[in-house]
C-alpha cells in the first residue's frame, strides 16, 4: 500500500511536470505576445502553438483528475481553499483557449486586438497563480479537522506566495521565449532569444530572493534532496543561458525543460511525504499516507496509467514530428 | 441566499452551457469521419468539400466545449469539497481515465484535422478524423460512468464516512451506465445530424451555396432518421432501467402520486405540488404499468410512497422529461417527412419541409439539456442516490459571496462566448464552403 501511495505521489508529480513543461511554453508565448510589435509577429506566435496547446492543457486536466482519484482530500482542500484564485485561473484559461482559435477568424482590427489581449492576459494570469498556489502549499495552509481551509482569502496573498507566482511567471516567460527562438526564423527568432536572456535574469533574481525564504519558512532548514535538485537545476539553468547565447535554440529549449522538471522535483521532495502541510497543527497535515484512496483504486488507476501514458507519449511525439520545422513570419 | 442553492445554480449554469457543445462535436465528428471515408473510397471532391466545411463549423464549436470543460473538472473540488472527499475513491478514476484515454487522443488528432491536411498523407488525415470522433465518444463514456455511479452506485462500501471501491468493473458498469451511455451518445448524434440538416436547408432557402447545400442535406437524411429511431429505442430502455433502479425518479417523470396498478401514462398535466396532484391531466390508462412490468396490473410506486424529504421536485422533472419526449417525436416526424419527400424527389421544392428542418436546429440542443435536467433533478435530493444528500456535499470553506461572484463572472463570460460563437457560425455559414477542387489555405 505504501509503495502505491508513493508511486501515485510520483505519477501526479510527473503529470504536473509534464503540464509545466508543455503548457509552460505556450503560456510563455502568451506573455511575449503582449510585447510583439508587429501584427505578422503576433500571427506567427499563435501559429507556432496552434496545433499543440490543446493537448498541452490536457496534462492539467489529467493531473486534476488523477489528484481527485488518488488523493481526494487534497483535491477537495486545495481546490475549495483557493476558490477565488482558481476562478481567476479558469477565467484566464477560458479566454486564452478561445482567443487562440478565434483571433484569426475575423480580419477586423478591434476583433484581433481584443483576442490578442485576451490571449496575453489569459496566459499571464494562470502563470502567476499556479506559482502562488504552489507557494501557499509549500508554506502550509490553516486547516480544520475536516481538512477545510480556514485561513481566508487574503492570507493567500502573502509575500512568499506572491514571489513564487513571479518565479513561475518568469520561468514560463523564459521557456516561452526559448520556444519562440527555436520555432521561428530570422529577426523575430533573434528577438525572442534576447527576450529569453532578459527573462533568464529575472528568473534567477527572483529565485535567489525566494529561495532563502523557502528554506527558512517552509521546509525549516536545509534538506539534502531538495537542495540537490536545486543545485542541479542551477547547473541546468546556466546551460540554458549559455546555449541560448550561442544560438543553439533547440538545445536551450530542451535544457529549459530539464530546469523546470528539476525545480518541480525540488518542490515535491521538500514536501514529501506531506502534500498539504497544515500551518496551524502539523497533525492535521494531508500526507501521502493519510489522504490517499484505497488500495484497489490506486491499483486500478495504476493499470490505467500504465496502459494510457505510453499512448499519450506516443501522440505527443507524433504530433510534434508532424508539425516540426520552423514557422516563417510573413510581413504584410 | 444560501451556499447550497448558489452552488447548485453555478453547477447548473456551467454544465448547462458546457453541454451545448460536446453533443454537437460528437455528432459532427462522426459525420466528418463519414465524409472523409466516402472521399477516401470514391475520390469525389464533393465529399472532401463537405468534410472541410463541417470541420470548420466543428472547430468553432469544439473550442468553446474545451474552454468550458475545464470549469467542470475544477468544480467538484472548488464547490463540492465534501462530495469530493466522500466519493473521490470512486468518482476521480473515471475523470482521470477520461483525460488519459480520451482527451489526449482527441486533442492530438484534432491538431492534425484542423492544421495538418497539407502535412500528412490522405490516409493519416482520414485516420485523424476517426480518432477525433472516437476520442469524443470515449470521453462521453467516462463522464457517463462517473454520473451513472451517482445515480445507481455499485461496487463500493462505506468505510469511515467515505465510499470505498470494492469492485472496479461493478462500479464502472453499474446499472445505469450502458443505458445512459447509449442514450447520451445517440442523443449527441441527433444534435450533430440535425444541425447539418437544418443549416443545409437554410442555405437552400436563402439561395446560398445551393449545390453544396443540396448534397449536404441529402447526406444526412438517412442518418437523421436512423439516429432518432435509435435514440428513442435506447431511451425507452433507459427509462425502463430508471423504473427498476430509481422509482422515485420514475414517479416524478410520470407525475404519479399514488402507488397503483394500471398506472396511467400522463400525456399532459400541470403538477400541483401543494395538493400533491396533477391538474389538467390527460392520461392513457395502464401504459406505465405495462412499460414497467409488461402487464397492466403491475404495481408502480407513486411519490407518496416516499418520505417528503426524499422526493425529487416534481414540476421540473416532469416537464423536462415530457418536453424531451415530445421533441424526440418531432425529430422523428421531420426526418420521416424528409425521407418521404426525397424518395418522391420533391425535397428541394418543399419550402415547408426546408423551414421545418431549419427551425429544428436549436431543438435537439434543448432536448439534450432537458434530458439531463430530468436525470439530475430527478435524482434529487441525493447527490449520490441513497447515500449522500446534495445539501451535505458542498464546500464548507467557501463563503456564499464568493460563489455568487463566480456565478456573475461565469454568466458574463458565457454570454460573451455564446454571442461570439453564434456570430462565427453565421459568418462561416454565409461564407460557405471553399471551392470544390484544390488545396486548403
Amino acid at each position: 500500500m505504501q509503495a502505491l501511495q508513493i508511486i501515485w505521489f510520483l505519477l501526479i508529480g510527473i503529470l504536473i511536470i509534464g503540464y509545466a513543461i508543455l503548457d509552460g511554453f505556450d503560456l510563455g508565448v502568451g506573455f511575449w505576445h503582449l510585447f510583439a510589435k508587429k501584427k505578422s509577429e503576433r500571427s506567427a506566435f499563435i501559429h507556432s502553438i496552434e496545433p499543440f496547446w490543446d493537448g498541452n492543457e490536457v496534462w492539467l486536466l489529467t493531473a486534476g483528475g488523477a489528484l481527485f482519484a488518488a488523493f481526494p482530500p487534497v483535491y477537495a482542500t486545495v481546490f475549495s481553499g483557493m476558490y477565488l484564485a482558481l476562478m481567476l485561473v479558469l477565467l484566464g484559461l477560458i479566454f486564452r483557449a478561445v482567443a487562440i482559435e478565434y483571433r484569426n477568424k475575423v480580419d477586423y482590427p478591434v476583433w484581433v486586438k481584443f483576442w490578442d489581449i485576451a490571449f496575453s492576459v489569459g496566459s499571464i494570469l494562470p502563470s502567476l497563480l499556479f506559482g502562488v498556489a504552489i507557494g501557499n502549499v509549500l508554506r502550509g495552509l490553516e486547516l480544520n479537522g475536516i481538512g477545510d481551509y480556514t485561513g481566508g482569502f487574503f492570507a493567500l496573498l502573502n509575500p512568499f506566495a506572491l514571489l513564487c507566482g513571479l518565479v513561475g511567471l518568469s520561468m514560463f516567460a523564459l521557456h516561452g521565449a526559448l520556444y519562440l527562438a527555436m520555432k521561428l526564423e530570422g529577426a523575430v527568432a533573434g528577438k525572442a532569444s534576447k527576450w529569453a536572456s532578459k527573462a533568464w535574469y529575472a528568473f534567477i533574481f527572483l529565485l535567489a530572493t525566494v529561495l532563502p525564504f523557502g528554506v527558512k519558512e517552509c521546509i525549516h532548514g536545509v534538506k539534502e534532496i531538495p537542495m540537490a535538485f536545486i543545485l542541479l537545476m542551477l547547473v541546468s539553468n546556466s546551460c540554458v543561458y549559455a546555449l541560448n547565447r550561442k544560438g543553439r535554440s533547440k538545445a536551450a529549449f530542451l535544457t529549459s525543460c530539464c530546469t523546470i522538471a528539476l525545480l518541480m522535483l525540488a518542490v515535491a521532495s521538500a514536501l514529501f511525504p506531506v502534500i498539504v502541510p497544515a500551518s496551524n497543527n502539523p497533525e492535521l497535515s494531508l500526507t501521502v499516507y493519510n489522504s490517499s484512496s484505497s488500495q484497489l483504486t490506486l491499483t486500478a488507476m495504476l493499470i490505467i496509467a500504465l496502459i494510457g501514458m505510453p499512448l499519450v507519449l506516443a501522440y505527443t511525439v507524433f504530433i510534434h514530428r508532424i508539425f516540426k520545422g520552423k514557422i516563417t513570419v510573413v510581413d504584410e | 441566499m444560501d451556499a447550497v442553492l448558489l452552488a447548485r445554480i453555478q453547477f447548473a449554469l456551467t454544465i448547462g452551457f458546457h453541454y451545448i457543445f460536446p453533443p454537437l462535436t460528437i455528432g459532427l465528428g462522426w459525420m466528418i469521419f463519414l465524409y472523409q471515408s466516402r472521399f477516401q473510397e470514391t475520390g469525389d471532391p464533393a465529399f472532401r468539400q463537405l468534410a472541410r466545411f463541417w470541420t470548420k463549423m466543428f472547430a468553432i464549436s469544439f473550442i468553446v466545449g474545451v474552454a468550458t470543460g475545464i470549469t467542470m473538472e475544477f468544480q467538484f473540488g472548488t464547490n463540492w469539497a465534501a462530495y469530493s472527499r466522500f466519493v473521490g475513491d470512486i468518482f476521480g478514476a473515471p475523470l482521470a481515465a477520461e483525460g488519459v484515454f480520451a482527451f489526449f487522443l482527441e486533442s492530438s488528432f484534432l491538431g492534425i484535422l484542423l492544421y495538418g491536411e497539407k502535412r500528412v498523407s490522405p490516409k493519416v488525415y482520414w485516420f485523424s478524423s476517426l480518432m477525433v470522433a472516437v476520442g469524443a465518444t470515449m470521453s462521453a463514456f467516462w463522464i457517463v460512468v462517473a454520473n451513472s455511479w451517482q445515480q445507481t452506485p455499485a461496487g463500493y462500501r462505506i468505510v469511515a464516512g467515505r465510499a470505498e471501491l470494492t469492485n472496479f468493473w461493478a462500479a464502472v458498469f453499474n446499472a445505469s451506465t450502458l443505458p445512459r451511455y447509449f442514450h447520451v451518445v445517440s442523443g449527441a448524434l441527433v444534435v450533430g445530424v440535425f444541425f447539418i440538416l437544418g443549416l443545409s436547408a437554410l442555405m437552400i432557402l436563402k439561395n446560398k451555396h445551393t449545390e453544396f447545400a443540396k448534397r449536404s442535406l441529402k447526406s444526412v437524411l438517412i442518418p437523421s432518421f436512423a439516429v432518432i429511431l435509435i435514440t428513442m429505442f435506447v431511451g425507452h430502455h433507459h427509462g425502463f432501467q430508471v423504473s427498476q433502479t430509481q422509482p422515485a425518479k420514475l414517479a416524478a417523470f410520470e407525475g404519479l402520486g399514488e402507488t397503483q396498478t394500471e398506472a396511467p401514462l400522463l400525456l399532459f398535466g400541470i403538477p400541483n405540488e401543494k395538493e400533491e396532484r396533477m391538474d389538467f391531466a390527460v392520461r392513457v390508462p395502464g401504459l406505465v404499468s405495462l412499460f414497467v412490468g409488461g402487464k397492466f396490473d403491475t404495481q408502480v410506486q407513486g411519490l407518496k410512497d416516499f418520505a417528503p424529504e426524499d422526493r425529487p421536485p416534481v414540476a421540473l422533472t416532469f416537464f423536462s422529461f415530457h418536453l424531451m419526449f415530445y421533441l424526440g417525436l418531432w425529430f422523428a416526424l421531420v426526418s420521416f417527412i424528409g425521407l418521404v419527400l426525397w424518395w418522391r424527389n420533391r425535397i428541394f421544392e418543399s419550402r415547408l419541409f426546408l423551414w421545418m428542418a431549419a427551425l429544428t436546429v436549436p431543438l435537439p440542443f434543448i432536448a439534450n439539456e432537458l434530458g439531463w435536467m430530468a436525470a439530475e433533478i430527478g435524482r434529487q435530493p441525493w447527490v449520490v442516490y441513497g447515500e449522500m444528500r446534495t445539501a451535505d456535499a458542498i464546500s464548507a470553506s467557501v463563503p456564499a459571496g464568493q460563489i455568487l461572484a463566480s456565478i456573475i463572472m461565469f454568466s458574463l463570460i458565457y454570454s460573451l462566448l455564446f454571442g461570439v460563437w453564434i456570430f462565427l457560425l453565421r459568418k462561416q455559414f454565409n461564407k460557405g464552403p471553399g471551392p470544390l477542387e484544390g488545396e486548403v489555405a
